[in-house]
């Protein structure tokens, strides 16, 4: 189990190096900073001089291994649009986009769930065709539309919840806030959890009832059901309980998506998380901003994928007996 | 929160005054200011937003006309002086007072390394102390509109920068933070009393301002909105009190609620198209060994065949002031005799070109921004398509700003459109920054490089002149010069609109600035 978890340790910073570096090369395309960063009436020997100051001029490898030193130190630099430290401003920024990603992902999970066994259970119900046509347009509708339609009916038809922002925050030590704590901070939360975990909601619905329908099908519900069970015991106690290993995987999985998905969300509705500051910066084309954040949200990633490598290695003997298998065999 | 705000407020104010008189003024913009040092980035909206919290010396009334802001009086004793009486008894918003050692101090600040305003006092070679309340700005030449130049040009507290070591302007050469990028404390009507970067700024009154209360707010909230439809709604939803800018598309609607009311105006800033005029033969085309835009009968089929009229009615939703100069209404210099357009005219055109050797048209290679100018990239697909219909084929590259500016401004480019809005609201900058020919700090936006030797003649002339009406000769001749060359092809100025609910009351002025100081809230 130890060499295992060696392995895969290693097998993931090979990974967030080869995300930084993809980044960083990629950084180039993002265009000049410089122009941005001085008003018009700079001169185009002012701009050069900053460039070089900046060490803009070096080559990429140069500046790649210089950020790689520096963050190995701890230090992500500078913001070149707000001047701040970067580490400083993606802490402040985190809560908003953590809270919202929970929340969406509650929603997700707890309509989706339920949703899912019904329409798993009453095939052949009206009610189980509508949800799963509108299902399918949930599938369909790109997520800034679905904000914009919701802004519109409850923001400026009903006037029930606020268009934008995080409503009241309260601080939570120094780099910690919460809108979770007032009533306007969880009315702001409303909407925008809702566009984010929309997607998320009707894939885990469509997921619950194949996976439902598919244990459903099985001998062993049928010896139960001939046994003469309560249906209830069989369907939520059996059956649902077998449906959960895989949907929980996956909502496991679709957590990064929805942290990455909230670039969009955060745009439309203007919530103050990672998203709304990473498309503002990847428009000033904030280098350090921009490489900081990447090689975080891959380091998530990897760290994700890692724990639940180990996860299944773990509870799965399989998994460890393969690997023991394929090394013997090498 | 917006209850439990005022109710907080209503508990302070209780002490003394009814909680009927809190006016919270809430607004949006399309983006947060870069920073609140008011001289690390000479950016149009960061220093009009700054200039609710710092003053210049010379300040610009309702009309963008020169009034009297931290200098009550400005005269020049002799061509190459400024001389400039400070208002008495003006305190910063810590409660210091305002004195000459101030100014001093601002001025050599902006002239540090590191700020980005420095180009409003080039000229200025020492600031002269006379008294505690008068100070002369000396000059290497005569100039005539430094008072102009200046009205952007903030002034700080010598004590406070020194205590909180914000001597230079924030920089992120020095890889540090800048006390001055988040805090600040200038003479201005309101101070900061909260500020979350990118998130929401509040302000409130400082209570010891030296003007006449024009406004009734005892809070202002500021938020950054940078969706179009998301800063709409905002308003709509009555969640704030004022946004801007207002798509065009959305004005009818927002007029139509009847609770909101869309204030509309023109841009300070001209839109215009580039031409290579410098190249011996062009980068983006398949004419060979020749340039064709250095022929003025090309430029002439291109100015020609681009009807603006259409412009203006399909894309700019009739808002647009259509410009036959370079200069906008409004900017120092602007002569109305040179706001007259060629005809559009395709047939004209075609012979022209004829004429000029392309009877076939040729191919060029366009650049274009796409999140810059109100409707940047529709303006220049129009013109694609009305380029085609006299054989010009134009290739588009329309990206976003980033990318555009670093393509432009390294010249790599044939054909483009670009903007131009003088900071120092005066034509001069227009003539030395993008007609002139490049030459070391000058002509930095020209990118097609014109090139008239009058005209960099006339512009020093201009720099140095201080008879208005000769001044204004000098102007109209070099801008007549430009026009008759055709230097550059003059689009229009772009709409201007705030959207401003009923009961607010707000001075729309033409350089898109919102001041706080003339907002009142009436319920």
């Amino acid at each position: 189990m130890g060499s295992f978890v060696v392995q895969r340790l290693s097998q993931t910073l090979f990974v967030v190096l080869a995300a930084a570096l993809t980044c960083f090369v990629l950084m180039r395309y993002v265009g000049d900073p410089v122009n941005n960063m001085v008003g018009q009436a700079a001169s185009l020997a002012d701009r050069e001089a900053m460039r070089r100051n900046l060490g803009l001029d070096d080559p990429v490898i140069l500046q790649f291994l210089r950020f790689l030193r520096d963050i190995v130190t701890g230090d992500l630099g500078i913001s070149y649009r707000f001047g701040v430290p970067v580490s400083k401003l993606l802490l402040d920024r985190l809560p908003a986009t953590l809270e919202l990603s929970i929340c969406a992902m509650l929603v997700a999970a707890c309509l989706g769930l339920p949703l899912g066994v019904w329409t798993a259970l009453h095939r052949r119900s009206a009610l189980s065709q509508v949800l799963l046509v509108l299902s399918l347009v949930g599938v369909a509708l790109p997520t800034f539309i679905i904000g914009i339609v919701l802004i519109l009916i409850f923001s400026v038809w009903l006037g029930w919840l606020p268009s934008f922002g995080r409503g009241a925050i309260v601080p939570l030590g120094p780099h910690w806030t919460t809108g979770l704590l007032t009533v306007s901070g969880l009315k702001a939360l409303v909407l925008p959890s809702i566009t984010l975990g929309l997607f998320q909601m009707t894939l885990i619905m469509r997921l619950v009832r194949a996976e439902m329908l598919e244990v459903l099908r099985t001998d062993y519900i049928r010896f139960a059901r001939a046994r003469g069970l309560p249906m209830r015991t069989i369907n939520y106690d059996h059956a649902l309980r077998n449906t959960l290993i895989p949907v929980i995987t996956i909502v496991g999985l679709q957590f990064g998506n929805i942290f990455a998905f909230s670039i969009i969300v955060e745009t439309v509705f203007q919530w103050p998380g990672l998203g709304l500051l990473v498309i503002q910066s990847i428009q000033f084309a904030d280098v350090p901003l921009l490489a900081s954040y990447l090689v975080l949200i891959a380091l998530g990633f990897a760290l994700i994928n890692l724990t639940v490598d180990i996860l299944y290695a773990a509870i799965d003997p399989r998994v460890r007996a393969g690997l023991t298998v394929s090394r013997a065999g090498s | 929160m917006q209850r439990v705000s005022s109710l907080c407020l209503c508990l302070v104010l209780a002490l003394g005054i009814t909680c009927a008189d809190a006016k919270t003024f809430r607004y949006g913009y399309r983006i947060d200011p870069a920073s609140l040092d008011p001289h690390a980035l000479a950016e149009t909206f960061t220093l009009s937003w700054l200039g609710q919290i710092y003053e210049p010396l010379v300040g610009r009334g309702k009309n963008l006309e020169l009034v009297p802001a931290l200098a009550t009086k400005w005269e020049q004793p002799e061509p190459k002086i400024w001389r400039m009486h400070l208002r008495p008894n003006v305190k910063f918003h810590n409660g210091e007072p305002f004195t000459a050692d101030d100014v001093i101090f601002s001025i050599g600040r902006i002239k540090a390394e590191g700020s980005d305003v420095a180009y409003t006092v080039t000229a200025v070679v020492e600031v002269r102390k006379i008294d505690d309340l008068t100070v002369d700005l000396v000059m290497n030449r005569p100039n005539p509109i430094l008072p102009m130049q200046t009205t952007s040009t903030y002034m700080m507290s010598k004590a406070w920068a020194e205590a909180n070591g914000a001597t230079k302007p924030a920089s992120v050469k020095n890889k540090v933070e800048n006390f001055a990028t988040n805090n600040a404390n200038g003479t201005g009507a309101f101070k900061i009393a909260s500020r979350q970067v990118g998130v929401k700024t509040t302000l409130i009154p400082h209570e010891a301002w030296w003007g006449p209360k024009e406004h009734n707010l005892t809070e202002v909230v500021f938020t950054p909105i940078q969706s179009d439809a998301t800063r709409v709604a905002a308003l709509l939803s009555g969640e704030v009190d004022m946004v801007y800018p207002i798509p065009q598309q959305d004005a009818a609607r927002i007029n139509a609620t009847g609770k909101h009311t869309v204030l509309t105006g023109f841009e300070l800033r001209t839109i215009f198209v580039n031409m290579d005029q410098k190249r011996d033969e062009l980068l983006e085309s398949n004419v060979k060994g020749k340039n064709p835009f250095k022929d003025k009968r090309v430029r002439q089929a291109i100015y020609q065949a681009i009807d603006i009229e259409a412009i203006k009615a399909r894309i700019m939703g009739g808002t647009s002031h259509v410009a036959g100069t370079m200069v906008a209404p409004g900017i120092n210099g602007y002569d109305p005799k040179l706001d007259t357009r060629m005809p559009f005219d395709p047939d004209a055109s075609k012979k022209l070109l004829s004429e000029a050797g392309y009877p076939e048209g040729f191919e060029i290679g366009m650049d274009c921004p796409n999140d810059r100018y109100v409707n940047d990239e529709k303006i220049c697909q129009a013109i694609v398509g009305m380029l085609a219909r006299v054989g010009i084929k134009v290739n588009l590259l329309a990206q976003t700003r980033t990318k555009y500016f670093e393509k432009i401004l390294s010249r790599n480019t044939t054909f483009s459109i670009l903007g131009w809005q003088p900071l120092s609201y005066d034509a001069h900058s227009t003539l030395q920054d993008v007609i002139n020919t490049p030459r070391d700090k000058i002509g930095t936006y020209n990118v097609g490089s014109f090139s008239n030797a009058r005209i960099d003649q006339l512009t020093d002339l201009i720099e140095n002149e201080i008879d208005p009406i000769k001044r204004q000769a000098l102007i109209s001749e070099a801008l007549t010069i430009h026009k008759e060359e055709i230097g550059h092809i003059p689009l229009h100025q772009a709409g201007l609109a705030w959207g401003v609910r009923k009961g607010v009351s707000v001075v729309l002025r033409n350089d898109d600035s919102l001041e706080l100081r003339w907002v009142k809230v009436e319920d």
